[in-house]
Parts: structure tokens; C-alpha cells; sequence
């Protein structure tokens, strides 16, 4: 069994490789990829580049969606659009704490369902779009 | 009235000119209560919408729309970017498979762009962004059943003129509260351009450059 993957979408590049800094000082074997900043290395965030982060950290099991600012959500809800995978989610938690955490569950071997279920408790109050 | 892709070329054709016009105003009005980009990402991404149409074909003003959208989606950056891309995509479903376009469907198409984006950024009326000048304008179309460029550039520059007492409550703008007043929103100013660029591209007939 693969590890839930995990996407950091941030304006900003050092937020981004921050985050998966941060997590990886602890966790090695769960895939994260970085959609940050423009194509020309400018503050912002782009479809193709959400994309492409999915598809690399997708091993299988579905992949986690992290967010900086309402533009960047905008950005990932058109390519969720696009590739109408359920397995593909934003979680609404911070960027920081919510993927770190997401990061030890999926460690752990849990599933989407219940790596959701623990950001849902741990942050009800971006529940806005939870399922 | 029919509605060709010469239309929509010199709609977007004319778009980026005023853009590129007004960049250093657009940017200046996101200055204090965005991130200071709106002009520049705005002249970047239909900069590019117009190169990809200057050497591109396309079968019908569906397939043409969508490509705009893509290329707004991707090129523009900010919100802006995914909000006009939307109202693109938007138009574009409406529209597709339709061979020839009449007046009232490309009124209906901008009524499909106006939900897709108030969905895309959860907003309404009043909370200071594109959508107040998008809403009122497409109502005024709906109402009129037609295109009087003066009427739509009336609207369009009452409804921006609006925004600027209103407090935000969406997008970056809204952390600034109450001290966003004062100010008019970029997205309702860079909206009232695609609106004023659209009336006189009906106007006009057909695409006269200039």
C-alpha cells in the first residue's frame, strides 16, 4: 500500500519548501510535492504547476491539497475540476499545521478518509468544505 | 446582431490595449489593499490570450472562448486569473456547439459566466469585487435584451465607482476590513474595462483596430 501524497500550494517558494523542510526533518516516505510561485519564479500560484505536483504525488491513494491564500484554493479547485478524481482533495487546515500532520497520519499507513477526519477535528473551524 | 469570433478577438484585442493603457492605475489601486500585481498580471496574461489568437484558428466562438480561458487561467495569475477564466469557460460551455451566435445567447453566456464566478470565489453582490460590476452590467443586459454600448458603459462605471464604499468582505482586500473603504476595488476597475472594451467592440459592428 502506498502513502496518501501531499501537495503544498503556496504564493511563495520558500513557504512551500519550508513546510516540506519541516515535515521531512521527520517523515522520509510520504511523497511531497511543491506547486509555488509563478513559472517565471515570481509570487503566485498556477494551474499548471498544482497539476503537475498532483500527478507526481499521486502513488495511488489519493492526494491532499495545502493552501496559502484564497487565490491559490481557486487555482487547485479549477484543476480539481479538471481531473474529477474524488481521491483528490483540498484540505481546509492551515498549510503548516495541517500538512504536518497529514504528513505523520499518512506516515502511519492511514487512509484519506481518516487523515480528513483528523484535520476535521483538529480545525473545525475550516470546515467549510469538508465532506 | 450575430456575434462572430472577430468580435471576441477584437474584444480581447481591445481588452489588453486598455489594460496595458491603465496598468499603472489598476496597479496602483491593488496597491493599498491587495499585493500590488493586478495591472501587471492582467497585461501579461491577455498579452499572451492575444498572441495565442493571432496565431491560432479556431472552428466557432465556443472553442474560441475556451482557449481564452485556458490561456487567462494560466497567464493572469492572482485571483483574477481563475475568476476570468472561469467567466470564460463559462461562456464558452453556453455556447458549445452553437455554429452561429445571436445576441441573446451571448447575453445568456455572460449570465453563465456571472454564476460561475460568484461559485468560484463564494461571492455576492456587495462585497467588493468584479462581481459588482458583472452583476449589474448582465442584469442590465437581461434587462435591455440587447447591446447599447452606452447603457452597458454607464452601468458598468456606476457599479465600479461603487465599490468604493464598500468595505471588503472576500479576496485579500477583506483583511483590511473597513480600511479597504475609500478605495475602488482593481477587479471591479480591470471588470469595468472588459465591459467598456466589450461595448465598443459591438458598437463598432465589426473589428475596426484603433
Amino acid at each position: 500500500m502506498a502513502n496518501v501524497g501531499i501537495v503544498l500550494i503556496s504564493h511563495s517558494v520558500q513557504i512551500a519548501s519550508g513546510v516540506k523542510e519541516l515535515i521531512q526533518q521527520v517523515i522520509q516516505e510520504v511523497p511531497i510535492e511543491l506547486a509555488a510561485g509563478t513559472e517565471d519564479g515570481r509570487i503566485g500560484t498556477t494551474i499548471e504547476k498544482i497539476s503537475s505536483a498532483i500527478d507526481a504525488a499521486n502513488k495511488g491513494d489519493g492526494v491532499l491539497l495545502f493552501y496559502d491564500l484564497g487565490s491559490a484554493k481557486m487555482n487547485a479547485e479549477v484543476v480539481l475540476e479538471m481531473l474529477a478524481d474524488d481521491q483528490i482533495v483540498i484540505a481546509e487546515a492551515p498549510i503548516v499545521e495541517g500538512s504536518y500532520i497529514a504528513a505523520v497520519e499518512a506516515s502511519m499507513g492511514k487512509t484519506m478518509e481518516e487523515i480528513l477526519e483528523t484535520l476535521w477535528t483538529g480545525f473545525p473551524a475550516n470546515d467549510n468544505n469538508m465532506k | 446582431m450575430e456575434i462572430t469570433k472577430e468580435h471576441i478577438k477584437c474584444w480581447i484585442n481591445k481588452i489588453n490595449e486598455k489594460i496595458t493603457e491603465n496598468k499603472c492605475y489598476l496597479t496602483k489601486l491593488d496597491q493599498p489593499i491587495g499585493d500590488g500585481d493586478h495591472g501587471v498580471n492582467m497585461e501579461r496574461g491577455f498579452q499572451a490570450t492575444v498572441n495565442m489568437l493571432e496565431t491560432t484558428s479556431y472552428d466557432t466562438v465556443s472553442s474560441m472562448l475556451k482557449a481564452c480561458a485556458l490561456s487567462v487561467m494560466s497567464k493572469v495569475g492572482g485571483a483574477a486569473g481563475p475568476l476570468y477564466g472561469t467567466a470564460f469557460l463559462r461562456m464558452s460551455l453556453h455556447l458549445n456547439g452553437a455554429q452561429l451566435v445571436t445576441e441573446k445567447m451571448f447575453i445568456e453566456a455572460l449570465e453563465e459566466a456571472v454564476v460561475g464566478m460568484k461559485k468560484r470565489g463564494r461571492t455576492e453582490v456587495g462585497e467588493k469585487t468584479m462581481i459588482d460590476v458583472w452583476a449589474p452590467v448582465v442584469e442590465k443586459l437581461q434587462k435591455d435584451g440587447a447591446f447599447h454600448a452606452s447603457a452597458i458603459i454607464q452601468t458598468a462605471k456606476e457599479a465600479r465607482n461603487k465599490t468604493e464604499h464598500i468595505a471588503a468582505s472576500k479576496g485579500r482586500a477583506s483583511f483590511f476590513k473597513e480600511k479597504s473603504v475609500g478605495y475602488i476595488d482593481p477587479g471591479a476597475a480591470s471588470s469595468y474595462i472588459i465591459f467598456e472594451a466589450l461595448a465598443e467592440t459591438l458598437e463598432e459592428g465589426a473589428c475596426q483596430r484603433g
